[in-house]
């Protein structure tokens, strides 16, 4: 009896931390659920709010500094092709202007989610198109700390999201979300956003290595509206933490809706663009 | 065919810039948008000339500037550029040149595009040798690379549809090679009778030449096709048996030719091949290869790529028109990724029968926002007698150019 009880006991015990187990398990998953499907929507939010600018036109100056303080500077002129379809990423098109040496050289993405990009880039001295390799995502761009993948679209299916806090930022208060990179080739382990939630724009992201150590930190700032809709940052600083290099970008007056469409994205055309 | 002529093709372009373009209503209020460089050459090489005539100099000086001037209309649909381009040499006459790059006008609307005008267009995908590209004369006295060439007088037509790009070309007026003149290096043992080019067409360099293109990608493969007929750009050196001179002779040919490229993560896949009918027995020459890179490397910012293509021609290298009859090609391209986006290429090309090697070094860096820095090393090993290169096998040089752009 008092074996039985004991037993009993014993049994009914096992049995509640198993349930209890249980229940603290599927709690877990459904609040880390929660959790990724909240960081979802509010990446989608943010994402979402540009729809429908169909296409896009803005001058950047990009300039780069090394850790002793020296400069240099790239101007160049970015388009943007809206796709509407969420499962097919944007088409856009990188003009060099300076410097002079590389004057009239081009890149072509035409973005995908979780395929490789297909990339053209234009060689203005033999005006020759070369099909080049994206599996480069992690090299940086143009000799700057921005990363191929850094400055392709971000593509809200490219990554899976976890939310994190609520948190003040500068005057705002932004939501705080992990990113996981869900392509291939990243050279991120994870990224954390800030997104603010009045306008739900990218403040802040900070990049952390395949290593998991913290490697760069961008800020986006002077956000202006157009046409009531679309914000976009005119400055993006990137710095590096681990070599103390950063790269600036800062943009001109977007235009949106300049008319253009699909053949102007195209390989063909790199040879016409001056 | 009685064409009109180059000259008269330039004058009508520069009426029509002058009188009609401001007229109309797109051009208002944009400015030309003008650029260019300005290049230092030294040349030092390494041994005494071959043959009788050439310069004894073992170094050479040499000056080239390119002015490039554009517009473009307001509403986007008209373009025109104007590319001069001149070199001056202290050795070298036949060096010392003039040519037009580009001069044209073209208008587009929606998928159409219409091109009158002196241009050039590239073809192909390999890196070794360029042997489809054929709408332009090889400037050959810029560098023995092949990779300068001659504006050509054209009108052309680019439909851009979603099955791909359809490319028209009529070319009316035909360009002769430029090689150097018998007191430069780089020359072939005969003389070259530069003012008695010989052509199978009665109309000569008026020849209505014509090519048509088809190119388009479908998902990692990127393919071109054509076909060409008109005058053939590789000339036969005929020895003329009273003077020993060596006259050109330009043939009639039908050519067909493709590049395919296959782009898989790290991977490039190259084929470019061409079957050439007209003089002679119909030729076949291909060059494959590929192309795999190493990025980030040693956990920095640059990259290595090594490069791999065989190449082969059914014309034998005693030619003049080849040497790449039947070579492998290795070479190693590092990218620095850096402020100064500097470069290096080293490549070396071995003709598998004959072990004649060719090797070459490409060094390129930044010096400043305006001035870029460029050396060159190019080097003939094992060549034998009755090759082609052998008569260039003292011509191993290195080159400095510094180019300042505006």
């Amino acid at each position: 009896m008092n074996y039985n009880y004991k037993c009993n006991l014993g049994l009914k015990s096992i049995f509640i931390v198993i349930a209890l187990f249980l229940c603290q398990l599927d709690f877990n998953r459904a609040q880390g659920e929660m959790l990724s499907t909240k960081g979802f929507d509010l990446a989608a939010r943010s994402d979402r709010s540009d729809r429908g600018f169909s296409d896009s036109e803005v001058e950047m100056t990009m300039i780069l500094r090394n850790s002793a303080g020296k400069q240099a500077s790239r101007t160049l002129r970015f388009t943007t092709l809206e796709i509407p379809d969420e499962s097919i990423g944007d088409k856009s098109l990188i003009l060099f202007r300076t410097p002079k040496d590389i004057e009239g050289t081009a890149l072509l993405s035409h973005a995908k989610m979780l395929d490789p990009d297909d990339q053209w880039l234009y060689l203005p001295a033999l005006k020759r198109i070369k099909r080049i390799s994206s599996r480069n995502k992690s090299g940086p761009f143009v000799g700057s700390e921005f990363a191929f993948e850094d400055f392709t679209a971000s593509e809200l299916n490219k990554f899976r999201y976890t939310y994190i806090r609520e948190e003040p930022c500068e005057e705002l208060v932004c939501d705080v979300i992990e990113r996981i990179p869900l392509y291939e080739n990243s050279g991120y382990q994870k990224q954390i956003a800030w997104v603010d939630n009045s306008t739900y724009q990218l403040r802040k992201i900070q990049f952390y290595d395949r290593k998991g150590s913290f490697l760069k930190q961008l800020i986006l700032e002077d956000y202006r509206l157009y046409n009531k809709k679309y914000w976009r940052p005119h400055r993006l600083k990137m710095k590096n933490m681990q070599t103390n290099k950063s790269s600036d970008l800062v943009y001109g007056q977007y235009k949106f809706k300049v008319g253009l469409i699909g053949s102007d994205f195209v390989k063909g055309r790199l040879s016409k663009l001056r | 065919m009685q064409l009109i002529s180059y000259t008269q093709i330039f004058r009508l372009f520069l009426i029509w810039m002058l009188f009609v373009a401001p007229l109309s209503n797109a051009a208002i209020d944009n400015p030309l948008d003008i650029s260019g460089n300005i290049s230092l050459q030294l040349r030092g090489f390494t041994q005494d000339a071959l043959w009788l005539d050439q310069n004894t100099s073992d170094a050479e000086f040499s000056f080239s500037s390119e002015l490039e001037i554009r517009w473009r209309s307001n509403d986007n649909n008209q373009r025109i550029s104007f590319i001069p381009f001149a070199r001056w040499d202290e050795n070298d006459k036949k060096r010392s040149h003039f040519d037009l790059r580009e001069a044209f006008w073209a208008y587009q609307s929606e998928d159409i595009e219409i091109l009158l005008g002196v241009n050039k267009v590239f073809w192909g995908v390999t890196e070794s040798a360029h042997i489809i590209d054929i709408i332009n004369q090889t400037d050959l006295v810029e560098s023995i690379d092949q990779e300068d060439k001659l504006g050509q007088p054209m009108l052309s037509l680019a439909f851009q549809k979603d099955w791909g790009l359809l490319d028209l070309y009529l070319l009316p007026y035909f360009r002769e090679r430029n090689f150097s003149g018998k007191n430069g290096r780089f020359r072939g043992q005969y003389a070259i009778n530069f003012d008695n080019a010989k052509y199978q067409s009665s109309s000569k360099r008026k020849n209505l030449d014509f090519a048509i293109r088809y190119s388009h990608f479908f998902g990692g493969v990127d393919l071109g096709i054509y076909y060409f007929d008109g005058t053939s750009r590789d000339p036969r050196g005929v020895i003329e048996a009273d003077s020993s001179d060596l006259v050109l002779h330009y043939d009639q040919i039908e050519q067909i030719g493709f590049d395919i490229q296959y782009t898989r993560s790290s991977w490039l896949w190259k084929l470019e091949s061409f079957y050439r009918d007209g003089y002679r027995d119909a030729i076949f020459g291909s060059v494959a290869g590929l192309e795999y890179t190493f990025y980030q490397v040693f956990n920095g910012t640059s990259d290595i790529g090594v490069l791999l293509e065989y190449q082969y021609d059914d014309r034998s290298s005693s030619e003049i028109a080849t040497t790449a009859d039947n070579d492998i090609f290795v070479g190693s391209r590092w990218t620095s990724n850096n402020m100064n986006d500097g470069s290096f290429l080293a490549g070396i090309i071995v003709d598998k029968k004959t072990s004649e090697s060719f090797y070459s070094v490409e060094a390129k860096t930044r010096l400043s926002e305006n001035i870029s820095l460029a050396l060159e090393v190019k080097i003939i090993t094992n060549s034998q007698i009755g090759e082609t290169s052998f008569t260039q096998s003292h011509d191993d040089y290195i080159e400095l150019q510094i180019n300042h752009f505006f």
